[in-house]
């Protein structure tokens, strides 16, 4: 036992230390580097619902959304009129200094984490009593409607965008401000890994599970199932809430529809990257995440104009030929790596029966 | 109240007729969404993309100097062959697995078509004109454009000959036969696998007609194909599978909120107030249900 805690210890600390000195390493990459921080936490807190709870949602883009509106509208909200800033597209007129900045984002952020969190226990009992598809469909309504409400509403920009507060002139360092991003996705990745690695070891995650198994049995057996699954649904719309405020202040633009409420991409590629990488495991949606982004990165520009229909093919084989994904896979492959250990009799048996 | 609709009730006749002319057209993309629900239990988001890529051949016709109404014949004729052969390379894949398989895999298929339309027909609204004029009512107060009322009557007579195709024809009766026990049909000896690529033949033809028809009195443009999986979508979960009645109703009934709509909350909030409805049934549905669970109990 200790051993296998030793080889973690290593194997965590070599990741931390590796994620702290990657900005220094790749200078030129942290712009991609924060993204990659944000989509692993994206598929990650998808795959709290999709894997671990059997609902596949296409309506966690929502909460990233919306944190990504709320960060940037408290902190421009904190110090000026957001009306007229989003009418004079956020230009010249008011310029932030570098405290109200700093200021304005860590209030922005705590409301993007807090808001969404309680939009998620608002609407969860109604939502989340939907089963199977009707919940992916409906879900799915529920992302796309927030992106051409949000696109209607004059306040925060409607169909011209929203410029989010520019990173303080006062900080000469050209690096500045790609260090910080960086380092709020890290801090926001360890964070989310930290609490969603506490679930996997706690009785919560058994209960999720018994719910994508077979959710009237685990009523059965005495589990307020919707209570958990509500608790499971804020938990993801805290981080993604949080993904998004960050991902907005990175950006520096949000658009209702192309950037904040991105089904096409955003939404898309959470569920791609969990399924990708092996939903229902601790470390699937992270390496699928880091894969999905260096291959999207390598080709995207290689492609230049097809990356839609590369992306379109991307899904549907993945889907059709492999829904479990590269852990998935791995576990069929090595099943011993996994823990999982298989009577000798029993494998012999089976060959025999084929 | 402030609204122009409530100012000018002739506006009401107005946004009605446009309503239950449009909800027709919607019923038709929904039938075919019934169909291939009921028999090959798929869910198919790609349903909205295959009308608008039926539009877009109504539209090439359009641009070679074809009247674009001839697009109603020949656009099913060839949106039947693309059907066939997204079957054949995808969907025949996805049938008997789970249902959110089915629903990524035609997402991955939807943005595949979305792009390829971008890329072959361009990124503008485009508009295929019919050139059939207006007819004006009450006073000249009410338009009605006559390429509407073209549309409503190619899509009722095409419904009218599909229900009786299903109910006459060998293959109209294998595919009921499939779409109640699809075993037990196999085992009397119907092919399901031709039965199933011909239903999701005859969806995309549905959705060719439909999309011409769509050319003639709205728009086309590659991306807006979603709505119209999410519309005929909601018109099955209210109507239920196989109930053609139901689905006409239920699709003018979606066409006469979404006029409505358009004229109380604004034209930009219009897909939004769609996409929102199609939430509030969900969750209508949803607590519909666990109620009779209850009571059940």
């Amino acid at each position: 036992m200790d051993k296998v805690k030793q080889k973690d210890l290593i194997l965590y600390s070599g990741l931390i230390i590796l994620g702290l000195a990657a900005p220094f390493l790749f200078p030129g990459f942290k712009v991609q580097l924060t993204i990659l921080c944000v989509l692993i936490v994206l598929a990650m807190t998808w795959n709290l619902q999709g894997g671990e709870m059997g609902y596949n949602t296409f309506g966690n883009i929502l909460f990233y959304g919306l944190g990504m509106y709320l960060t940037a509208s408290v902190q421009v909200g904190m110090f000026f009129p957001l009306a007229e800033w989003t009418e004079s597209g956020g230009e010249k007129t008011f310029v932030h200094t570098t405290s109200q900045y700093f200021q304005g984002m860590g209030v922005g952020l705590l409301v993007a984490a807090l808001v969404p969190t309680i939009i998620a226990g608002a609407i969860g009992y109604a939502i989340l009593g939907l089963r199977g598809h009707y919940f992916a469909i409906c879900t799915l309504g529920l992302g796309i409607a927030a992106g051409e409400i949000a696109g209607g509403i004059e306040i925060i920009g409607a169909g011209q965008g929203f410029t989010t507060p520019p990173f303080p002139k006062d900080i000469v360092d050209p690096g500045a401000r790609g260090d910080f991003f960086y380092f709020l996705s890290f801090v926001l990745l360890i964070g989310t890994f930290v609490f969603i690695k506490w679930i996997y070891g706690s009785r919560f995650k058994l209960i999720l599970n018994a719910i994508r198994d077979n959710e009237d049995k685990a009523e059965a057996m005495g589990i307020q199932t919707m209570k958990y699954k509500i608790v499971g649904w804020m938990v993801s719309a805290f981080f993604a809430g949080l993904a998004g405020g960050i991902m907005g202040g990175l950006i520096g633009y949000i658009d209702s529809t192309d950037v904040a409420f991105d089904g096409r991409e955003m939404g898309v590629f959470m569920v791609l990257m969990a399924i990708l990488g092996g939903k229902g495991t601790l470390w699937g949606p992270v390496i699928g995440a880091t894969l999905f982004h260096f291959l999207k990165e390598g080709f995207w520009t290689l492609i230049l104009g097809w990356q839609y229909v590369a992306l379109g093919v991307l899904i549907v084989v993945i889907v059709i030929y492999f829904p479990e994904g590269l852990m998935g896979w791995l576990r069929e492959k090595y099943p011993e790596r996994f823990g999982e250990v298989i009577d000798e009799k029993d494998r012999k048996a089976q060959v025999e029966l084929k | 109240m402030d609204f122009l609709i409530f100012k000018a009730p002739i506006l009401m006749v107005q946004a009605s007729l446009d309503g239950i002319l449009l909800g027709i057209l919607f019923a038709l993309i929904a039938y075919g969404m019934a169909l291939q629900w009921g028999v090959m239990n798929i869910i198919n988001i790609a349903q909205g993309d295959l009308v608008i890529l039926g539009g877009y051949i109504a539209y090439t016709m359009y641009l070679a100097g074809i009247h674009p109404a001839w697009g109603v014949i020949v656009s099913p004729i060839i949106m039947f062959f693309v059907g066939w052969a997204l079957y054949k390379l995808v969907i025949n894949k996805v049938v008997d697995r789970d249902l959110f398989i089915s629903i990524l895999a035609t997402f991955g298929i939807a943005i595949i078509f979305q792009q390829l339309m971008n890329f072959i027909f361009g990124a503008d609204v485009v508009v295929a004109q019919s050139e059939y004029g207006t007819t004006m009512l009450f006073d000249n107060s009410v338009t009605l454009p006559n390429s509407k009322i073209f549309s409503a009557v190619v899509s009722i007579l095409y419904a009218i000959a599909l229900v009786i195709y299903m109910k006459k024809s060998r293959l109209g009766r294998a595919i009921r036969a499939t779409a109640q026990n699809a075993r037990a049909a196999k085992i009397l000896g119907v092919d399901t696998e031709k039965v199933y690529a011909a239903t999701f033949g005859i969806n995309a033809a549905l959705c060719g007609i439909a999309g011409a028809l769509i050319a003639i009195t709205l728009t086309l443009h590659p991306y807006v194909g979603l709505p119209y999986t999410v519309r005929s979508f909601m018109i099955v979960i209210v109507a239920g599978l196989g109930n053609l009645p139901a689905v006409a109703i239920s699709g003018m009934g979606l066409g006469l909120f979404e006029e409505f709509a358009d004229y109380i909350l604004g034209t930009e909030f219009r897909i939004g107030a769609v996409f929102m409805l199609l939430v509030f049934i969900l969750v209508y549905r949803r607590f519909k249900l666990s109620k009779k669970r209850e009571y059940l109990k």
